[in-house]
This record gives structure tokens, sequence and C-alpha cells, in this order.
């Protein structure tokens, strides 16, 4: 730190210098996303850009990018779920048993059942409330137990996934309401996919609660210093249930969404969600170390992996190589925040 | 003259350790008044006690005259007392102004503010005015504090407390880990705080710095206040003198 730069008038806007450097750390992975979207354009235009292959691509973004959203705000108070995947599992089940006891039809239906829109909006709100139940369990013991959010949540990934199979003796429930498989999980609104719709509408506000309101200052003020928030009158402790809550919501929200997707649950299909979901979060400059953070960020690296599978599909390069490549870049996206948060020490 | 704030006969004691025996301290109206004394003679727990952050064994606290008791430091906020520690207690990420305003965030008006939007603009500007009153300059008002220099922080964080504080500033060892520019802006700092009418108390070793800054100073040994000396009637070593034997020559009123 040189004087020089401390006798500076103080002035309200960022400066060029600080904007270059904002661009080039936080935005090297939105240029990463660019310039792979170019390169499998450039070498198949037909298939990569085709509007089939764009939708298919957004339909699978739609669920990952839901979870990824309420990881987003978990890691920015520098907590971490594991458990998303398997709350998401539970309240699948849940949500599907209620509604196929609602329906009134045996509980060994395969196919669809003739449930009403009433029965599915009770489906719908069992679900968001299984995933809120879960994580306000988690924001508990993480905020008044005080014990790591990193064992927290691999308890109840654990025990989230042991009940839904106790639930279903560990045999999916394959009847799903026809309109909600129809209407949502296939259904398209103006030409787009509802379940993108549902993903995009999650993104906004989310995004907007996160960077424009109290709350979400919040939010980033626990992850950056919990004392100094304490110290100031926040109340830390049902900001995180809050947020851990809210996180659990998205795994319930991902449910309904998986269903009316698969119509069936997935007990056995989330198994790595919590990894793709803290991958995906850590890639858009997310830092794990909390306080800081981007649901747009968030929304590019939950692109990246489903675009590099995408690309190397189409290219024939063994899908195998996606796992190789992902790993590489989640660790040199964390290397670069590493960096940068050197260079905002040394500037 | 009224004192601002008055601790008349505190104690503490942990375990074995009197901490504070029977010690008395002031603050008046509008001063920078100095609490020094040699490691271990009870000026940090005098500090926490006056701050809300713990209780004495014995003893009484009066602001204006009247008794009152502190059982948090939000308490002790709400009398006007507020205390900048030497950890600072910043939020790195955020930025100044966010961090000036951190659980006392300024709402839109209207409908948007019931639902929890910030007025960041409003709240840019008034900590902009703020730092202008203090004279505290800042490379930049968008940055994380993060990135400021240590005589920065320490200016955002004493800027804060001045703030909402509207008796007291408590500022613990506020140039401990500052080069001399940079202390000298903090001491300044302190000066402009005391002209606004808020009255400063400073924890501090450099006894060269309390006398260059201080209106008083009042001197702990072994847990109670051995000496009271006004800043311009007294030389290093008198301070020195009543630190390490109690002794002050001649008591100033």
């Amino acid at each position: 730190m040189s004087e020089q730069a401390t006798n500076l008038v103080y002035h309200d806007r960022a400066s060029l210098e600080e904007r270059l450097l904002n661009l080039l750390a936080t935005g090297w992975i939105f240029l990463l996303l660019l310039v792979l979207v170019a390169v499998f354009y450039a070498l198949r235009p037909e298939q990569f850009g085709s509007a089939y292959n764009i939708q298919q691509l957004a339909i699978n973004a739609a669920i990952f990018m839901v979870l990824a959203v309420g990881q987003t705000y978990v890691i920015i108070t520098a907590g971490i779920d594991l458990s998303v995947g398997s709350v998401l599992v539970f309240a699948s089940v849940v949500s599907a048993k209620v509604m196929l006891f609602l329906s009134g039809e045996p509980g060994t239906t395969f196919g669809t059942t003739e449930a009403g829109w009433g029965i599915v909006a009770v489906g719908v709100l069992t679900a968001l409330a299984a995933g809120a139940a879960w994580g306000a369990l988690n924001g508990a013991l993480v905020a008044y137990a005080r014990i790591p959010a990193l064992i927290v949540t691999l308890g109840t990934m654990g025990m989230a996934l042991g009940f839904a199979q106790i639930i279903t003796g560990g045999v999916d429930v394959r009847a799903m309401p026809e309109r909600m498989v129809t209407h949502i999980g296939s259904g398209e609104l103006l030409g787009i996919p509802v379940l993108v719709l549902i993903a995009t509408a999650t993104v906004i506000v989310a995004g907007i609660m996160l960077h424009l309101t109290r709350f979400g200052l919040h939010v980033y003020a626990v992850g950056s210093n919990e004392e100094a928030g304490r110290r100031s009158g926040i109340r830390v402790h049902r900001r995180l249930v809050a947020v851990y809550t809210l996180c659990g919501m998205t795994a319930g929200l991902a449910a309904v969404m998986a269903n009316a997707r698969f119509g069936t649950t997935t007990i056995g299909g989330h198994v790595m969600a919590n990894l793709t979901t803290i991958s995906a979060v850590v890639l858009g400059g997310t830092s794990l170390f909390g306080g800081k953070g981007s649901v747009f960020g968030t929304v590019v690296g939950v692109f990246i992996p489903i675009i590099l599978l995408n690309g190397f599909v189409i290219l024939g390069i063994p899908p195998f190589w996606q796992t190789v490549a992902m790993g590489a870049v989640l660790i040199a996206a964390v290397w670069v925040d590493q960096l940068k948060r050197r260079l905002r020490k040394r500037s | 003259m009224q004192p601002l704030l008055e601790a008349r006969g505190i104690s503490r004691t942990f375990g074995h350790v009197q901490a504070l025996k029977n010690a008395d301290f002031n603050v008046m109206p509008s001063e920078i008044c100095a609490l020094i004394g040699d490691n271990g003679a009870g000026k940090s727990t005098l500090v926490k006690i006056l701050s809300g952050a713990d209780l004495p064994d014995g003893g009484e606290l009066l602001i204006d005259g009247r008794p009152i008791a502190f059982h948090s430091p939000l308490d002790a906020q709400a009398a006007g007392i507020a205390t900048v520690y030497q950890d600072l207690a910043l939020a790195p990420d955020l930025t100044p102004a966010e961090n000036l305003f951190l659980g006392r965030e300024i709402k839109m008006p209207g409908l948007l503010g019931a639902a929890g939007f910030l007025n960041r603009r409003r709240m840019r500007r008034l900590a902009q005015e703020q730092f202008e009153k203090l004279g505290v300059r800042l490379k930049s008002a968008r940055v994380a504090v993060d990135a400021l220099s240590g005589g920065q922080r320490q200016s955002v964080a004493i800027a804060r407390a001045a703030m909402w504080a509207e008796r007291i500033v408590i500022l613990d060892e506020p140039t401990a880990a500052l080069g001399v520019v940079q202390t000298q802006r903090v001491l300044d700092l302190a000066r402009r705080i005391r002209d606004e009418g808020t009255s400063v108390v400073m924890i501090s070793h450099n006894m060269p710095q309390v006398l260059d800054v201080a209106d008083r100073i009042q001197v702990l040994r072994l847990g109670e206040r051995v000496a009271e000396f006004g800043a311009d009637e007294v030389g290093v070593d008198d301070l020195v003198r009543a630190m390490t034997s109690g002794e002050s020559g001649e008591k100033a009123a």
C-alpha cells in the first residue's frame, strides 16, 4: 500500500483498473463458457446450434440450476450443504406418496394417475415443506449447536436418503399425476419448456434477493465476518437458519421438477448432486471462505459442465473426458480465487 | 462539570485474579481522554465493562449522573457508547458504506422498502458525507474493505463508531499496527470526532502520542486508578512513574 494511493480523493466510482481486475478475476469463467460455446458451435454448427440441442441443454441445466442457487446462498455464509441431493430425494418421495394417496389409486400403480391440479398443488407444497424442514434442521444445528456445516449436512445427507428408502422400501414411486408430467415435466409455455421457466424465475428471484435486499447483504456479512455481524446487531443465528431453510426449499422445488420430468422418483439418481452443485457455485466465483459470490456466477458455473458434456458427445469425444476436464477447471477456478485474494491484499 | 460517563468503585475478579479493585474512571463532554497503564493493569477489563461486554462484580456506572447497567454491548450502544476493538470487526468483503450501515441499513421508501430492498445510493451518499466530515480519504468507495490499507480500515471502523455513538467512542489501541503517517491520520480523526461533540476514550501504550492527542490522562495500575492528569501539565516521565510505581506527584483535579 503506497501512501500515494491513500492520498487520492474519495470517489464514488470504481476506477478503470479495479474494473478490469474484477472483470479478469470474475469474468474469466464466463469467458471460458463463451469460448466453449464458440468452439463447439464453430466445429458443429448444425448439431450444437440447433433449437433442439439448445432446448435440451436448458432442460438439463434446469433442476441442477435450482439446487445450485440454494447452495450459492449457503456457501456465501461460509457454509456448505452436502445434503441437497438426499433432501431432493426425500422431498420427491414424500410428495409422490402424498399425491398417490390423495388420488385414491392403489400404492402399486405404475405409470400415471388421474390426479387433478389440487392434488398436484398439495404435492408441490409438500415437497417444498419437506425440503424446508431438512434445511431448517441443518441451519439450527449449524447456528445454535455450532456443529460444522460439513458434518451436519453429511449427517442429514445420510438421514434424508435413509428415510426416503424407509418410506418406500427402496423402490421408486412410479405413479405421478399425468397432468404434472405433461404440463410441467414436458410442457411448454410460449415455446419455452416449463422446467426452464421455473429455473429462470428461481434465478431471478434469488438474484434480486441476494444483491438488492437487506437479507442478502446480511448473508454476505455473516459469511464475511460473523462476529462483525453480531456486534452490528444482526441476528446471525436466524440468518443462518433462514439461509439453510432456503437451500432446503430449493431442493424441494428441484424434487418437484425431477418428479415431473422423469415421471417417477429417482432415489438412486442424485448421489453426486451435492458435489456438482458445489463445484458449479465455486466455478461461478463464489468463495468457499464466504462473503463473496453471485447468482449470475452460479448460472455460468452450472452451464460449463453441461456444455462440456454436450460438446464432447457431439464431437464424438468419449464423455468420460468431461469429468476429467471438469476436475481441472474446478481446481483452476479455486486457484484463481486465491490469486485474486492475494492480488487484492497487495493492491 | 457533570461527567458524561462515570465509573465508581468498579471491581472485577476472575478466579484468583483481581483485575479491577475499586477503580474509578470518568469521561467529560467533548474531550479526548486517554486511559493508560502497564500490561495487566486492568485496561481491557475496564473497557469491556464500559462497552457492555463484561459485567462488574461491584461498583456503579453513571451516565449524565444517572446510574445505568449494561448487560450487553447493545445496551452500551443504546446509551451512545461505541467501541472500536483492535480486531476492528468489519466485514472485509463489504464496501466501506455497507460496513458503516451494517445492522442499520437504510431501505427504499414505500413498498420496496417493506420488501427489504436497500437504498444503496443513499447509504453511499451518507457514508461519503460522514467520511468527508471526519476527513477520511479512501481510494474508492466501491471496493471491499479488505482492499484498503490498515490505516484506512481503522478509519472506516472509527468513522462507523462515531456515526452511531452520540456520547463516547472508545478506541482500543487504535494505532498499534500503523505506520507514522497513518497513525497521524487516525489521531486527526480522533480530534475531529471530539470537535463534532463526541468524547473519545483512547487506550494506548504510546506515551508521546497520548501527550500529543489527549486532553486528559487517567492512569490505571494493578486494577485501580492511581493518577489523573491534564495533558499539558505532565511529561512522559510522570506518566511512566505513575504507571510503574503508582506515584503521581501532584494529583490534578
